[in-house]
């Protein structure tokens, strides 16, 4: 079957199988970044946007999303290379291989809440499993990443 | 993962149901759980297009759409003003909040699933399942059916009544995410005490203890911890479960008397 | 398809690299050695660029799936694929009849490998539920598992041997096979199930134990353990222009994997080629052939490139995990607490297969007993193999298992004679300078374990903390501690050698054989260099792996590439160093001695004559007969140990018996921090790990041997919500074998958090957990006995 959907930004239009998933889908049209790592909906790796909504690509039917907006990691441009530097400059993104799905999530996070406190950036973040990085540089990183802009207004103001 | 090849998304509930009447089609909601079956199947049937992705609200109950998703039913304000903040409780600890968006509540409903969350906490509370065949039924009634292959039915939408009961959830779970080992809710209504117990690691059911048995937390918690039964699994043990479901049905009973006590206090 | 990645470009991004870099090494005089720089593939890795295994794969790979076996234990008596050869898109079937015959080992360890030769790639025994049985390869996945589900096996099932405490001579015997062989004398036999066993002693240790005023003795078991790197084992194939086998595998140990592959299929080493791409984390995994055999013998019998992606499934129930272990110790102290004795006996489950059976053991008691200086020690240990999947290395190797037994039975000893553990420890823990016995007789030349016993006391507020608080609310709040030491690389074994060229110019590319999985040794590399050679890291290009290109490197395991690859790297610099001065004497026409080399020019003290090394770089390009490449490889005839402290604060409900991780400090001595952030994080992610060991992590198996784990869903790795809160300092010591006085961090870090947590629970509660992982259920039955029946 095919299906019409959105794929960061540009009008796709792929020949799909009814059971295909999402995740098999993207990487099928070049979005590399998106990654599995488990079978069973645990790890977050394959997480891009649906609509805007961090959603498992692992588990969403590729049919699912026609008509919808998809976003991956390399459809976020420069937002996405800003919060990843915050990462990398703690070292934070170690093998990098849960970096996009976790960058992803961060990035949803900041649209969805306000000025959000440790434990809900924890809670936010739990579906995304890293297992380098025992998760303080995520949070160090996250944490500089969600106040960047105030810290250049203070520095601004100083 | 499960395979099929033709997919549909029907435009009415009707269509719907004539195509989930085949054995050889799937109906398909969140899919979180059902992904990890390793079935073939003719046609997944898509329930995406029908508009029960809505939670409604109005001076009686809310009617609950089995297309909402479990983040929903967590960050909806009315459900967790009325209930005391337990569906923000029930589903936060589920996996994360990408899962959370794509796991619905039809999903958790009609797979009566042992380790369900949902289903606790919804049977503390007065709550109905509309079944486009077989009509609107309390939710205990519907949860008390085993899951089986011949139920060809498709799960509407869900109704809980608001009766002003106070209620409280709490679990025990290895770690954060994971399953609950037990899980409980309590709620306090005009009759007395509905408990609920899940993850026993049989799926959750309820009783409504009254009079004299619900004087105290205390007493409560070992009169309806009992009435329960319990099982082993790889989370734990059945005694220690049935331990636990004795310790968390008294805290949420006394956490429940305290916010009575607040509000007394308040007013 | 079309490509819907954007596709950004690293200019940009390069600039801001580099400022922060700038800004980095700003903050570190200037010198790289020390500063916090950004790892060199970062950027590509946080934009999810395409560098991984599978991104590479070319897209006509043959899909390769193994059939596995249902049971723990049985002989194949026949296989039907009639049916399955027949499934349109299908390739090949390969059954044991089609494989050579000759036993190998997976394990990724220097020839010859004391793992035995156990394996082959199918075997007609299968000795594990998950051990192949079949290799199918075909166009789809759908052809592949369709075929998978019409093979059909008979098997003659035979009892299977799941109890590692009944595996040493039991009746069972799980490789009676003539071709079973070991290399190394490792006291292997396996006519008795063993694949390893040894004694070694020093004094007298019964005399001596009987002589102690106290005296501890448990036994102290430690499950396995999944590595669970986010990218599951993974390789892919193919033949290049030479009929040669190439080989792309997310593997610690591409010079090994060559070898191992050469032998598995029974071809010449100079046949195969081994890459190995950015890898999705290793933890020791990888260190084990676990995957690349199967598209191998794919890609060699059809020509046609071939690709294996283990599933999380497959992960979890045939892979390599850490080696259980029941580990008896008996401490003995006198009465002002000076240890005597300590006596180790490990028993290590080794599984199906051998690999690392004979090497993780060692570290049992010889990374356990040394913490300690005492009059005498005895270490003797027996490995077996059992119908279990089989083990392999994971981060720690062994240490971790005995120093959660050693560590405990120290707070033990403490707690029975009212002294506080970190006095205990104060009064006998190895200084610098001591000689080690129990060590192969090594000296700790550097060594800061006292300073970092003070500094995590400190962070913690130990004084204050000890033992426990009651918080008031029901919840009791409790403190532990554990010290802990590892090796860096394997003394006399391991081998680094990296290469080094001068491109016009002036740039260098840096040839690497070790690995870089994630842990920034590519990166850690570099900063080594650019200081040897005085220059900017941009202007260090590092290439690493290639098998046909880089020099020979062991592979990055043991806790091996910082300081013995990094020597390396130093000794080739000074090699290259001595090059550019000799080839600008020629240019300048002076005497080599009158000459200096500042990173940027060669100029002759006082005259004013000088060449940049721009200019020799492209001089050299023309009418030059000098290569201007150094080539060094670097072995230590020592494991200088790194040495840390860690303390848990624990806070259990003294009701349900949960435990939440409220605080844990760890202060690491690693000799001269190269890369702080990398250190940090390496040390915050294997306490992460610990933290999982010590409290989630279970590999649990039913009668019939299944792996009840065999999922995420199961297999509970910590998320962020469960490791509280890290804190982590450096108490450095310069280590004058390592480069600049560098020596691990890898693996020490995960050896902590079992021993401290168990500790810190036994302050809150009262309950002793000698079995991994402390669960809130084993506590409740500790503190409520009355409440609970004997379990099961």
């Amino acid at each position: 079957m095919k299906i019409q959907f959105q794929l960061n930004g540009r009008t796709v239009c792929p020949e799909i199988e009814a059971d295909m998933l999402l995740l098999d889908l993207v990487r099928k049209l070049g979005c590399l970044s998106v990654k599995r790592g488990c079978e069973t909906s645990n790890c977050g790796l394959c997480t891009v946007l649906m609509d805007g909504t961090p959603v498992l690509s692992c588990s969403v039917l590729a049919a699912r999303a026609e008509g919808r907006k998809i976003t991956t990691l390399e459809g976020m441009g420069e937002e996405a290379e800003e919060a990843g530097r915050f990462l990398a400059q703690e070292g934070g993104e170690q093998c990098g291989y849960c970096s996009p799905g976790f960058l992803m999530n961060v990035l949803a996070m900041e649209k969805e809440l306000d000025h959000p406190s440790e434990e809900e950036i924890k809670e936010y973040l739990a579906g995304n499993l890293c297992r380098c990085s025992g998760y303080m540089s995520q949070l160090r990183a996250v944490k500089k990443y969600l106040n960047r802009k105030e810290e250049t207004a203070d520095a601004g103001s100083r | 993962m499960f395979h099929a090849r033709e997919y549909v998304r029907p435009s009415s509930l009707e269509e719907a149901y004539q195509l989930c009447q085949k054995r050889r089609n799937l109906v398909v909601g969140g899919m979180m759980w059902l992904k990890m079956e390793n079935i073939t199947k003719q046609t997944i049937v898509d329930l995406g297009a029908l508009g029960l992705d809505q939670i409604e609200e109005d001076e009686e109950e809310f009617r609950i759409g089995c297309m909402v998703t479990l983040r929903m039913l967590e960050t909806h304000s009315g459900l967790n003003r009325e209930f005391d903040g337990i569906f923000r409780e029930c589903t936060r600890h589920i996996v994360g909040v990408q899962f959370r968006n794509g796991a619905t509540v039809g999903g958790s409903v009609y797979g009566r699933f042992g380790f369900s969350d949902i289903l606790t906490c919804l049977m503390a509370l007065d709550t109905y399942v509309e079944l486009y065949h077989g009509g609107v039924m309390p939710l205990a009634e519907f949860a008390e059916k085993p899951v089986s292959g011949k139920e060809r039915d498709i799960l509407v939408r869900i109704m809980i009544k608001k009766d002003g009961r106070r209620a409280a959830y709490q679990t025990v779970r290895k770690s954060k995410t994971d399953f609950p080992l037990i899980a409980c809710c309590v709620a306090r209504t005009g009759e007395g005490w509905q408990v609920s117990v899940g993850a026993r690691p049989k799926k959750a059911s309820a009783v409504l203890v009254k009079g004299e048995a619900g004087k105290d937390p205390e007493l409560l918690a070992g009169h309806a911890a009992a009435q329960f039964t319990y099982g082993s699994n790889l989370r734990g043990s059945a005694d220690y479960r049935a331990y636990l479901a004795e310790v968390l049905i008294r805290r949420l009973a006394e956490q429940i008397k305290k916010t009575e006590e607040k509000q007394e206090a308040d007013r | 398809m079309q490509a819907v990645g954007s596709w950004r470009g690293p200019a940009k991004g390069d600039q801001k690299e580099r400022e922060y870099n700038q800004k980095a090494l700003a903050d570190h005089h200037g010198k790289y050695v020390g500063a916090a720089i950004m790892k060199k593939d970062a950027m590509s890795l946080v934009t999810g660029k395409p560098v991984y295994t599978d991104d590479l794969a070319p897209k006509d790979c043959l899909v390769v799936k193994v059939l596995r076996s249902p049971h723990a234990h049985a002989v194949i008596q026949s296989i039907d694929c009639s049916n399955a050869e027949k499934v349109p898109g299908i390739e090949c079937i390969l059954t044991w009849k089609d494989v050579p015959q000759k036993r190998f080992t997976m394990a990724g360890q220097t020839y010859p490998e004391p793992s035995p030769y156990d394996r082959l790639i199918l075997d007609q025994r299968v000795r594990f539920v998950g051990d192949a049985v079949a290799i199918v390869a075909g166009e789809t996945e759908e052809a592949v598992d369709h075929a998978l589900r019409l093979i059909r096996v008979k098997y003659q099932v035979l009892e299977a041997l799941l109890d590692f405490r009944k595996a040493k001579d039991s009746y069972i015997l799980i490789h009676p096979e003539e071709n079973w062989k070991s290399l190394v004398p490792v006291g292997a036999d396996n006519s008795r199930n063993l694949c390893a066993s040894d004694c070694d002693q020093q004094g007298n240790v019964d005399e001596v134990l009987k002589s102690c005023a106290h005296v501890v003795e448990q036994s102290y078991h430690v499950k396995a353990n999944q590595q669970a790197m986010m990218e599951t084992f993974r390789a892919y194939s193919y033949l290049d222009a030479y009929g040669r086998l190439n080989m792309v595998a997310s593997t610690q140990v591409p010079f090994h994997v060559r070898r191992i592959l050469a032998h598995a299929l029974d071809i010449p080493k100079s046949k195969v080629r081994v890459i190995k791409p950015r890898i999705g984390g290793g933890f020791g995994a990888k260190q084990t052939v676990v995957a690349e055999v199967y598209p191998a013998i794919v890609t060699w019998m059809t020509g046609k490139p071939a690709e294996m992606i283990y599933s999380r499934y497959e992960s979890q129930i045939a892979s390599s995990p850490r080696h259980e272990m029941e580990v008896t110790v008996r401490v003995g102290a006198d009465e002002n607490g000076i240890l005597q004795a300590i006596d180790v006996y490990t028993l290590s489950n080794t599984g199906a297969y051998g690999e690392h059976g004979p090497t993780t053991v060692g570290l049992s008691g010889h990374k356990s007993i040394p913490l300690y200086r005492t009059k005498a020690y005895r270490f003797a240990y027996d490995v077996v193999y059992t119908n279990r999947m089989s083990a392999g290395a994971y981060r720690g190797y062994g240490a971790t298992q005995g120093i959660f037994a050693v560590e405990s039975a120290i707070n033990e000893l403490a707690d029975q004679m009212h002294m506080d553990p970190v006095v205990l420890r104060e009064r006998n823990m190895v200084r610098q300078g001591d000689v080690m016995p129990a060590y192969y007789g090594e000296t700790a030349l550097s060594c800061t374990l006292d300073k970092c016993m003070a500094r995590a006391a400190e962070m913690i507020g130990w004084k204050d903390k000890f033992p426990c608080r009651d918080m008031g609310n029901g919840k009791v709040r409790g403190v532990g501690v554990a010290m802990a030491m590892q090796g860096s690389s394997i003394s006399n074994v391991d081998v680094g050698s990296v290469s080094m060229k001068i491109n016009d110019d002036g740039f260098y590319t840096l040839m690497v054989g070790c690995s870089d999985m994630g842990t920034g040794c590519d990166t850690i590399l570099a900063q080594i260099a650019a200081d040897c050679m005085d220059c900017d890291i941009d202007d260090i290009v590092v290439y690493g792996t290639d098998t046909d290109i880089s020099p020979y490197d062991s592979g990055s395991y043991a806790s091996s590439t910082t300081y013995l690859t990094g020597m390396a790297v130093v000794k080739t610099c000074e090699n290259l160093r001595k090059q550019i001065i000799s080839k600008a004497a020629k240019y300048l026409e002076c005497s080599e001695e009158e000459l200096e080399f500042d990173g940027r020019r060669v100029f002759q003290i006082g005259s004013g004559k000088e060449i940049t090394l721009k200019d020799i770089g492209n001089r050299i390009m023309c009418q030059n007969e000098d290569a201007l490449s150094a080539c060094e490889s670097h072995y230590s005839p020592t494991s200088p140990p790194p040495y840390m402290t860690g303390m848990a604060e624990v806070e259990v409900d003294m009701e349900t018996g949960e435990v939440e991780l409220i605080d844990y400090v760890a202060v690491v001595d690693c000799g001269t921090v190269v890369n702080p952030n990398l250190a940090r994080v390496q040390t915050e992610g294997g306490i992460g790990q610990g933290i999982g060991m010590a409290l989630y992590e279970d590999v649990t198996y039913s009668d019939t041997g299944r792996v009840y784990e065999n999922s995420f869903m199961q297999y509970k790795i910590p998320t962020r919500q469960d490791v509280g809160t890290v804190r982590v300092e450096f108490e450095p010591s310069f280590e004058p074998n390592g480069p600049f006085g560098a020596k691990s961090i890898g693996e020490i870090v995960i050896n902590t958090p079992s021993p401290a947590i168990a500790s810190a629970v036994y302050h809150a509660a009262g309950v002793r957990i000698r079995e991994l992982p402390i669960t809130a259920e084993k506590i409740c039955r500790g503190m409520y006995p009355e409440k609970f029946g004997r379990k099961e």
